[in-house]
């Protein structure tokens, strides 16, 4: 039996990154550490406007005075705040208006990664914002999208160019006050994506950022801002991908949803960041805060995320459910392999009447790591009718990594209806060897199981990227079953 | 076409099987019987390479080659079938996409393109008829929330879109009704042909009224202890496995 076993969590255990090259590329960069100095320095080079300096400021006082948190299922090895660049920008004259002045080299590393920034490559359809350790090198279809009243930019340029919006809405959904890393992003961030889609507008294509690390000892800290107005639609899409190292880097993000009165929001996420190698070496933290509130009626709010990078993950995509039959959705699927941990769910805070939620994660394990949901579901007095309905699935590969689950009620309404279904599954060695019975591989058994078993989630994705992500599955679980 | 001589096998350092010999030629029938715990499924296992067991002696080889030292992916892929004694169940993977995985890799290590999804589904049509087996069974997930017999069905519907050289039907035969019997037995001879070969195993000389064997094998404490024609079967039947015990038993000393 073991030796069966430990012959197949090797081989699982060998799959490789493919996005971990290093791009050799000019920088500005402060040097490493965090003070207010740092703080004013990272604002005047971004030339920001006065209240983004107080907001900075105001975030890092508070931020000092509070601690990592300690209560997630994860061993978060000590950082040093201190040892961290905040700021490392690839150089350049100004914002590029056109390709031709965006750095050849940076084109190619995204043309490297699969996202070609040449409007005419694109897939037609899907409008990119990429964002290179701390700032956004380029966003396209910016042109295209303004003709609708649409605003997709990068976050610097929405500080300058639209900054009553960016007054009013930053902040409003996670606060710098919220916990300790949003806290440090509020202080630090130095760019993300801005979008705004004007009220009765449905967004034609998808839009999506793709953020990548690339310089060593740096830390990412962007935002990303979404404003729906009454009645309007858009899908968004989050990439990343880190070269491989062997130090940890710090990934510290916020992204904030606001949906009116009848708008949707449908916001995925293909997490790829480097995880580590396979003894736990090297690997990207991966702390991020990310919250979208319905505010008017029968608004919706629907989170995909696909996590199969980074060596700790600790993220949990929330809904709070302001408006009267506002709707929330949570479907993960997080992939742990090798030494990696994540501890990741979703808040679904009921506050309107007739508000629904719907909450689906599943997790695999493989190898030596540990994997694990958090969830609450929290329905407040005047939440007449409200409605929740959570599955959470384990899926372990072998005896060596964990699972855990941890979901938490707080119902304050009796009208309320709550439902939680958990199962924790195995892929036997019998269920393998039934499929290479039958000529199928080990590798494409686990494949077809890990297939099916995520298949509900990854239906949700946009049609482009479910195949992706499904190469993407196979690919971090290379190995890890007989 | 198997050529199995002497063989040895153990499963944590316990022997399971100790020397067993057979040959088995294209367009012959085996019936292997014996009590609970002689080995039977260990030899069929075995044959189907699961590594979970240790060959410690002996040698198998099949269409000329050495078996011991093929994946058991690519012993399918030669043409060897194992009908489970106990199916396992995969959730989430429906029957469809199971077999035409299965039936696209078989093609694939012979050298042949892969099935396109009509052709796939019109051949899946032909041999579901063929096997009697459920058209609604075939979309839902392999073997999960099956009844027993419904998973035997599945493994000789699996049975006939592989077309095997070498079925080993690891007692195919228990928890089916009568209705169901005939009809896995008529599947098993309508998929029989003068090229392959099926050994059959099972306690019950029942099925091999329908299944006729040219040879029937009493595996006995790792052993073969008996080969005969059909009737050594009816004689099993009858008089159940004491004999064979104390005659062991008597050899033995
Ligand atoms: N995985 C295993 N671990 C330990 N012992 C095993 C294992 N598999 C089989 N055995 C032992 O090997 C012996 C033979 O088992 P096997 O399943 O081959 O018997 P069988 O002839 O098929 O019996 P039945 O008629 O009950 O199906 C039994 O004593 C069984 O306990
Ligand atoms: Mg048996």
């Amino acid at each position: 039996m073991e030796k069966e076993q430990d012959k197949l969590l090797r081989e699982v255990t060998s799959g490789e990154y493919k996005y971990g090259f290093y791009t050799d590329i000019e920088m500005d960069t402060i040097p490493p550490g965090l003070s207010e100095e740092v703080i004013r320095k990272i604002s005047l080079l971004k030339g920001e406007p006065g209240f983004m300096l107080d907001f900075r400021l105001k975030a890092f006082r508070h931020w000092q005075k509070m601690k990592m948190p300690g209560w997630a299922h994860l061993k978060i090895p000590e950082i040093d705040f201190n040892s961290i660049i905040y700021y490392a920008a690839p150089r350049k004259k100004k914002s590029p208006s056109n390709l031709d002045e965006v750095d050849p080299e940076l084109l190619e590393t995204f043309n490297k990664l699969g996202i070609p920034l040449d409007e005419q490559k694109r897939l037609t359809g899907v409008a990119v914002d990429a964002v290179m350790d701390s700032v956004s090198v380029k966003t396209t279809f910016r042109e295209t999208l303004a003709e609708l009243g649409i605003i997709f930019c990068s976050f610097s340029d929405a500080v300058r160019e639209h900054p009553d919006l960016v007054k009013k809405y930053m902040g409003s959904v996670v606060p710098y006050t919220d916990n300790f890393f949003a806290a440090l992003n509020s202080a630090v961030f130095s760019d993300g994506s801005f979008c705004y889609i004007p009220k009765g507008v449905r967004c034609p294509m998808e839009l999506s950022t793709y953020f990548r690390i690339n310089a060593s000892n740096t830390g990412q800290f962007e935002r990303t801002l979404i404003v729906a107005e009454e009645d309007s639609y858009v899908s968004y899409l989050e990439g990343c991908t880190a070269p491989m190292r062997d130090e940890n880097q710090l990934h510290a993000a916020i992204v904030e949803i606001v949906a009116m009165k009848g708008a949707e929001v449908k916001y995925s996420t293909v997490q790829n960041w480097y995880p580590g190698d396979k003894l736990g070496r090297g690997g990207i933290y991966n702390f991020v805060t990310k919250r979208g509130i319905c505010r008017g009626e029968r608004a919706k709010i629907s989170w995909t995320q696909v996590e199969t990078g980074s060596a700790i993950t600790w993220k949990y995509p929330s809904c709070i459910l302001q408006g009267d039959y506002s709707v929330g959705e949570f479907y993960s699927v997080a992939v742990t392999n090798n030494f990696q941990q994540a501890d990741t769910g979703t808040k679904m805070i009921h506050i309107g009447k007739n508000t629904k939620s719907t909450v689906v994660s599943k997790g695999i394990s493989a190898g030596k790591s540990n994997n694990s949901y958090r969830g609450l579901v929290k329905v407040l007095k005047n939440a007449q009718n409200a409605r929740n309905f959570s599955q959470c699935d384990s899926l372990l590969l072998g005896d060596r990594c964990g699972a855990h689950t941890f979901p938490h009620l707080e119902v304050d309404n009796q009208s309320a209806i709550v439902e939680h279904e958990a199962t924790t599954s195995r892929i036997g060695e019998d269920q393998i060897f039934y499929c290479n019975q039958r000529g199928i591989s080990t590798e494409d058994a686990i494949g077809l199981i890990v297939n099916g078993y995520v298949r509900e989630v990854i239906n949700k994705l946009p049609m482009e990227f479910a195949v992706e992500a499904q190469k993407l599955l196979q690919i971090s679980l290379e190995g890890s079953v007989g | 076409m198997l050529s199995i001589q002497n063989l040895h096998v153990s499963i944590e350092g316990k022997p399971i099987l100790k020397g067993i010999s057979l040959e088995v030629k294209p367009g012959e029938i085996h019936a292997i019987m014996g009590p609970n715990g002689s080995g039977k499924s260990t030899l069929a296992t075995v044959l189907a390479g699961r590594d979970l067991f240790e060959v410690t002696e002996g040698k198998i080889t099949y269409m000329g080659k050495d078996l011991t030292e093929m994946a058991p992916e690519d012993r399918a892929r030669e043409g060897i079938f194992l009908g489970f004694q106990y199916p396992v169940e995969i959730p989430g993977v429906s029957i469809v996409n199971f077999m035409k995985t299965a039936v696209n890799e078989q093609r694939k290590y012979r050298g042949k393109e892969p099935l396109s999804a009509s052709d796939f589904l019109k051949f899946m049509r032909e041999k579901k008829d063929l096997v009697e087996f459920d058209s609604q069974l075939t979309n839902r997930s392999v073997n999960e929330g099956f009844s027993g017999g419904e998973k035997k069905k599945n493994e000789i519907f699996q049975m006939a879109m592989l077309n095997p050289r070498l079925s080993i039907l690891d007692e195919t035969d228990s928890g089916l009704d009568i209705d169901a019997l005939r009809i896995v037995a008529r599947g098993v001879n309508k998929l029989r042909s003068k090229d392959n070969a099926t050994i059959v195993i099972t306690h019950y000389q029942r099925l091999l009224d329908y299944i006729i064997p040219d040879y029937v094998h009493v595996l006995y404490d790792g052993k073969i202890v008996r080969s005969s024609g059909k009737e050594l079967a009816m004689e099993l039947e009858e008089k159940g496995y004491d004999w064979i015990r104390q005659e062991y038993a008597g050899n033995g000393r």
